[in-house]
């Protein structure tokens, strides 16, 4: 049943299995749907589920699901009324925010201004000081000169991380353990910066080893904010999260209090409008959690906190940008259980993940209790070359944490995509893995493990395919 | 009429220069031996180079810089 809403039809400016996320959530919303498509996805999942179809551009995406005034032109001339862009893309545009606005439409995400100053890390560091939430020590804004920088490297202590203000995705950022590495590196990640994001800014901040990557989700009306709990995400590979949970099973519920608090009191100093989750690595030996990140949409990892808070995250953030006050306290708001989700994407984790766009010729989906997939896929669909290799996330829900990663490797037993490698085999091998088992993980974690577990992938490969 | 043609084992996007505002890696006429790369293939976000598996003189890329292209296709003729 239609909501009383101002949007009637949202265009979603995304691909994927998001646009397919954000096109159930908006069904759910009673709302018509405008998918616009590079040429290369003519014939997508998200393009069958809509209600119109708008092709943008050539396959390049910076000729099409980056192009503003071709997305613009695809809602006005489908009666539009509200464009929702996922996440990558054009999701932490600011300017592209305020085109939307400038264009009459809703954009579903927080303001352009707020997107400009969460989405320079620097102004997001001194905005998260400014209302006492603790940073990773390091610079107190962008670093104009190299001896300042390197001074201040030395005050805070080796190793330090060089990080591009404009940064994002794992680029622009170094590693220095002494002063003769850091006048290398520094430069080197301005120029990487200045030429990947315009933008030459750098800031410095320490290292801090075996640790965690803790986030929580907020969402806000642009008045009062609630938070949905946790998620750690400290498995990862190349700086990308391949495997989160919710809750994170390190935080004791004093930490955790104070943790959501602090993201709430960020997200609500600057007047917070949408779905966003601020970031924050959590010291295992020192029990301290450090502010890094807010990042301004929709996240991959969403579905975990759905699964434990019993919530439609999308439905929420069209719902708020549309003008709806929240409508719950934090009161309302209850966790119960633990969530898991692993993105399987077209790589091959026997084969250095080398990517490979295949065809899907048979697909089997794992069903039941506490499972769910949320996917791009169907059978004899061609995955296209140009795009990342996201294929969908595989979901599971169980009272505990144990029961989860159970209930994973049955639902990964169950899961059968034919015609291309998938990164099924690693999630297989890590849930039977005993420090994932034990949770005495940290970031640097899988890296380290994947140095070891080459045999380990190639048998696992041999027995799932 | 060429005597090989260098094909590509991977779809994606095609690339004759190492970067943006880089030369290309080869021209027509430039003589390559087995190994050398001749263009770099974007799949899905990773980049793969593509290596001469014969030795020879470049007389054409059938393909422009920035094509989309699929595995299998001849990027490449050699005399």
């Amino acid at each position: 049943m239609a909501e009383d809403l101002p949007i009637k039809t949202i265009l979603i400016a995304n691909r994927g299995e998001i646009a397919c996320r954000v096109n159930r959530a908006a069904k759910e919303l009673g709302l018509q749907v405008v998918q616009v498509v590079s040429e290369a996805d003519i014939d997508s999942l998200a393009a069958r589920l809509a209600d119109e179809v708008k092709v943008i551009g050539p396959p390049a995406a910076a000729k099409s699901y980056l192009d503003t005034d071709a997305i613009l032109a695809a809602a006005k001339e489908s009666g539009a009324d509200a464009i929702h862009p996922g996440y990558g893309f054009l999701s932490e545009s600011a300017d592209f925010a305020d085109a939307v606005e400038a264009a009459g439409l809703i954009f579903v995400g927080p303001s352009g201004d707020t997107i400009r100053l969460m989405g320079d890390k620097a102004a997001a560091r001194e905005q998260a000081r400014k209302v006492g939430v603790p940073t990773v020590p390091g610079s107190d804004g962008v670093i104009a000169d190299m001896d300042a920088a390197l001074e201040l490297a030395e005050a805070v202590g080796f190793p330090v991380m060089i990080k591009a203000t404009a940064g994002g995705g794992g680029r622009g950022i170094r590693i220095a353990d002494d002063a003769e590495t850091f006048r290398k590196l520094a430069p080197q990640a301005a120029n990487e910066a200045k030429s990947a994001f315009g933008d030459g800014g750098i800031y410095v901040e320490k290292v801090i080893e075996r640790a965690r990557h803790i986030e929580v989700q907020v969402l806000g009306d642009g008045h009062d904010v609630v938070h949905f709990y946790d998620r750690e995400c400290s498995l990862q590979r190349r700086r990308q999260k391949v495997w989160e949970e919710a809750p994170s099973a390190a935080l004791n519920d004093d930490t955790r209090k104070r943790l959501c608090d602090a993201a709430v009191a960020l997200a609500r100093s600057v007047r917070y409008r949408g779905a966003g989750t601020v970031e924050f690595l959590f010291d295992d030996l020192t029990g301290a959690f450090h502010f890094i990140e807010m990042n301004t949409r929709i996240q991959v990892e969403h579905p975990v906190t759905e699964m434990i808070c019993d919530t439609d995250l999308v439905a929420a953030m069209i719902r708020v940008c549309a003008g709806s006050p929240l409508g719950l306290t934090q009161a309302d708001i209850a966790r119960e259980g633990h969530a898991i989700e692993v993105r399987l994407n077209a790589e091959d984790p026997a084969n250095a993940f080398m990517p490979f766009p295949g065809v899907v010729s048979r697909l089997k989906l794992p069903k039941g209790e506490g499972i769910r997939f949320d996917h791009m896929l169907y059978e004899g669909y061609a995955i296209p070359p140009f795009y990342d290799s996201l294929l969908g996330k595989l979901i599971v829900w169980a009272p505990d944490r144990a029961g989860a990663i159970a209930r994973l490797e049955g639902a990964l037993g169950n899961l059968e995509i034919d015609g291309l490698p998938t990164t099924a085999p690693l999630f297989a091998a890590l849930a039977q893995d005993r420090d994932v088992q034990s949770n005495a993980v940290h970031t640097r974690w899988l890296e380290l493990w994947l140095e070891h577990a080459a045999d380990t992938l190639t048998k696992q490969g041999e027995t799932t395919t | 009429m060429a005597k090989h043609e260098i094909k590509s084992p991977i779809p994606g996007t095609f690339y004759r220069k190492p970067s943006p505002n880089e030369p290309p890696f080869k021209e027509p006429g430039d003589k390559v031996t087995k190994g050398d790369t001749i263009a770099l293939v974007e799949v899905m976000k990773t980049f793969h180079e593509i290596k001469a598996d014969a030795e020879g003189t470049i007389t054409s890329f059938p393909v422009d810089d920035g094509e989309p292209i699929t595995a299998g296709l001849t990027i490449a003729e050699l005399d």
